[in-house]
């Protein structure tokens, strides 16, 4: 019985979770070879790869995309590394103020930074009273060439990120003694942590970094809000293309997705590369034993400017609250001249059907992909995971979204799904799976088995051991991966966008939209209610078993 | 060489000190025990002395080596070497690059390096030793590949957290006189803290009960 059950599990994600991404990335790679029915292509040819590298401006999107990629992400992992060896004491502490930084979706928070650096934004506003005339200054910002915008605002979405995932592999390692032994052994802080305790931390943290760094070379709603916008980032104009009026461009945007895909393949696969070489290199300087110097100045300034970024990421949620409450905020002023709940107060006629969507395709998401990841992990029992079934989960964090989201809409269409809400809740299912599995997976297969053993001795059948023994003990945990998820499906973009051909609105789309040219207060409105959905389930978290479990000191931390 | 505490009081805030005004002289080549049941203190006196003490520990006194006072100086600038209850050897590096890591930067060279290597592993019993993975290692080669590691950095002064308290009865015997053998051959003062009586009587040396 065990056995069909664990089969069924299995097909189920395999067809409803595996199968869309493999299907939608070949009708990708078809389009992007001049195959498309539906567009009357029905001949193999380059055509599609001949009309993408004769766009103006492709080779320009290329590197800016490499550019922001790569620098986001190592500078991202640098700041966070040192400054978990700045604070290696006081970490406990830290960890507390992670989560909101993690609530919150990419948009809220790149709306909020482009409030805050934009030439008449918070920033220039602070220090306005030193300048000379009343005019807002000439900066780039938020849009500047260079993408200095975009890649700040990665990276004060990645540190805290990458904070945790140091912090989880930390748990696991005796960082204090190996701290103590290569400091008796005349070695200063900095340089344990760079020859002794980050090689150790890699192994554990490596697959975060290759997800990240694919998000950040294929990202599109931050690079839209904060990046370059002529030429933009690739994963921006091949949004572009894919939503040109002239549907021919489908097929060169296709293109462009392949050329993505080969863009994240070839950049982790330089990770890889610089990893074997960093190895050796270390190893080399490893058996020199030079100790260098005893003072760390650099761990302290990391610090410094990941703290600085966080007050950066405060003062933009802070700035989208601001707005929304504004009745007059005229430049220079560093605080609104008056209040209105103008914004607020007419649901029906702005921002509550995004709401309602929103709302509604995060809990049917996260509903979708909790009752799977339990399904898994009550299949799994306790073997350990096997190899591929842990590669398939991360697959779709490691593939860009876009080489083959819009793939996945041309199946759709064909097979008769029009974009709705099914296709919409079904595309974001396939991210937030993954969330929830990661975020679920260890404190399941930390309950102490003797209960479950116990509980069978006592006559409960697998049923009655789900039902209660494991889910309400495991109340906290699961809410929690609930509320992951949650957060992940508020903060989609392009599933809703290409498999809701348009017509699904969410507070995402609708920040995203409004953020090119409407009214602050408008867009600062719909960015903070996406920023509050979030962290309102994350308060329901800590709230809800605090109740239920308020006379169960073993249940309540 | 001599190490000497001086008027070492340690504690925590609103409770009694582990130690205080403790004064104690540790000779070259000589071993001071110090005894005691487990949680009065013994490990935390010895992270003191070592600069590994955690944060929060409200600490005064001083510990003098070599002409300065250790305690003013951070744990990789006292050259005092610490052998812990775990040999704590890198696991992701063979073990050779452990020693290396440990021996000191005065040997320049990749050549000379990995003779003095050669020749730490050769003394350990643990000669073709160099490219093997610590995790493959018996608990006492672990133990005396440990303390190579630690006298490669030539410290002026060597700490033993009942080292040997993790290994089997029948090895400890012996990888007491290794380790007391190598420290007296260097002159070093050595400072061990145990609650077995029977490493305290192969010391030697004073005892002190915490």
């Amino acid at each position: 019985m065990k056995m069909t059950a664990r089969s069924v599990v299995l097909a189920l994600v395999l067809i409803g979770l595996v199968l869309p991404i493999f299907a939608g990335t070949w009708q990708t790679l078809r389009a992007a070879f001049g195959i498309l029915p539906a567009l009357g292509a029905v001949d193999l040819s380059l055509e599609p790869w001949q009309r993408l590298f004769a766009l103006p401006g492709l080779m320009t999107s290329v590197w800016l995309s490499l550019w922001t990629g790569l620098a986001s992400t190592l500078l991202a992992l640098g700041l966070a590394v040192g400054f978990c060896a700045a604070m290696q004491n006081r970490l406990g502490g830290i960890s507390r103020w992670l989560a909101p930084f993690l609530a919150v979706p990419h948009a809220a928070l790149a709306i909020g930074l482009g409030f805050v650096i934009a030439p008449s934004g918070l920033l220039v506003r602070l220090v306005q009273p030193m300048m000379a005339d009343n005019v807002p200054p000439n900066l780039p910002f938020p849009h500047d060439p260079w993408g200095v915008a975009l890649i700040s605002g990665l990276v004060i979405k990645e540190v805290p990120f990458f904070l945790l995932v140091i912090l989880a592999a930390m748990g696991q390692l005796p960082i204090r003694e190996h701290l103590a032994t290569g400091r008796a052994l005349g070695y200063g802080k900095g340089v344990v942590w760079a020859k002794i305790i980050f090689p150790m931390i890699w192994p554990l943290i490596r697959l975060p970094v290759y997800v990240v760094l694919s998000f950040a070379l294929s990202v599109v709603d931050v690079a839209i809000l904060l990046g370059p916008s002529n030429p933009p980032t690739l994963a921006v104009a091949i949004t572009r293309w894919f939503s040109s009026p002239d549907s021919s461009m489908i097929l060169p945007a296709s293109a462009g997705a392949v050329l993505q895909l080969a863009l994240v393949g070839l950049s982790i696969a330089g990770l890889i590369l610089a990893e074997q070489l960093l190895a050796r290199i270390g190893r080399w300087w490893v058996r020199r034993g030079g100790r260098g110097s005893a003072k760390a100045p650099a761990l302290q300034l990391t610090a410094f400017i990941v703290i600085l970024l966080m007050v950066l990421g405060g003062l933009a949620l802070l700035s989208l609250l601001l707005w929304s409450l504004a009745w007059r905020w005229p430049y220079p002023h560093l605080w609104p001249q008056g209040w209105s709940l103008r914004n607020w107060a007419n649901p029906r006629d702005t921002w509550g059907a995004a709401l309602y969507n929103t709302a509604l395709i995060g809990i049917a998401t996260t509903t979708i992909a909790l009752c799977l990841a339990i399904a898994w992990l009550e299949a799994e029992g306790r073997r350990p995971r096997a190899i591929w079934a842990e590669a398939l989960i991360y697959l779709p964090l490691l593939l860009p979204q876009i080489a083959f989201l819009y793939g996945l809409n041309i199946l759709f269409l064909q097979i008769g799904i029009v974009g709705g809400y099914l296709s919409v809740i079904w595309a974001q299912a396939l991210f937030v799976f993954p969330y929830v599995m990661i975020a679920l997976s260890d404190p399941w297969r930390a309950l102490d088995p003797r209960l479950i053993n116990s509980a069978a001795a006592l006559g409960a059948g697998p049923w009655r051991r789900l039902f209660s023994v494991k889910l309400p003990i495991l109340l906290r945990p699961i809410l929690t991966a609930a509320a992951i998820g949650f957060a992940v499906s508020v903060a989609q973009y392009l599933p809703t966008l290409f498999l809701g051909a348009g017509r699904i609105a969410t507070l995402t789309t609708e920040a995203i939209t409004l953020a090119s040219g409407a009214d602050r207060r408008v867009v600062g409105t719909y960015a903070a209610l996406q920023a509050l959905l979030p962290f309102m389930a994350y308060g329901a978290v800590l709230f809800l078993p605090a109740v239920l479990y308020r006379n169960r000191r073993g249940l309540t931390p | 060489m001599t190490l000497k505490l001086c008027n070492v009081t340690i504690g925590l805030p609103d409770r009694l000190p582990f130690c205080s005004n403790l004064n104690l002289t540790v000779l070259s080549g000589q071993v001071v025990t110090i005894m005691g049941a487990s949680g009065i203190g013994k490990s935390t006196l010895l992270d003191f002395v070592g600069g590994h003490l955690a944060p929060g520990f409200v600490t005064r006194g001083e510990v003098w080596l070599n002409g300065q006072d250790a305690a003013k100086l951070p744990a990789e600038a006292r050259e005092i070497g610490v052998m812990f209850q775990e040999a704590g050897l890198f696991p992701h590096l063979c073990v050779g690059d452990n020693l290396a890591f440990g021996l000191r930067r005065t040997i320049k060279g990749a050549t000379p390096r990995r003779a003095a290597i050669n020749a730490a592993l050769d003394q350990a019993g643990l000669a073709g030793f160099y490219n093997r993975d610590p995790a493959t290692l018996s608990g006492g080669q672990r133990a005396r590949a440990a303390l190579m590691r630690t006298l490669l950095a030539a410290p002026k002064a060597l700490l033993l957290d009942e080292p040997f308290s993790k290994l089997d009865a029948d090895l400890r015997a012996e990888i007491r006189r290794f380790v007391f053998e190598h420290a007296k051959a260097q002159a070093l003062p050595v400072l061990l803290v145990t609650h077995d009586a029977e490493d305290a009587a192969a010391a030697g040396g004073p005892v002190l009960t915490l």
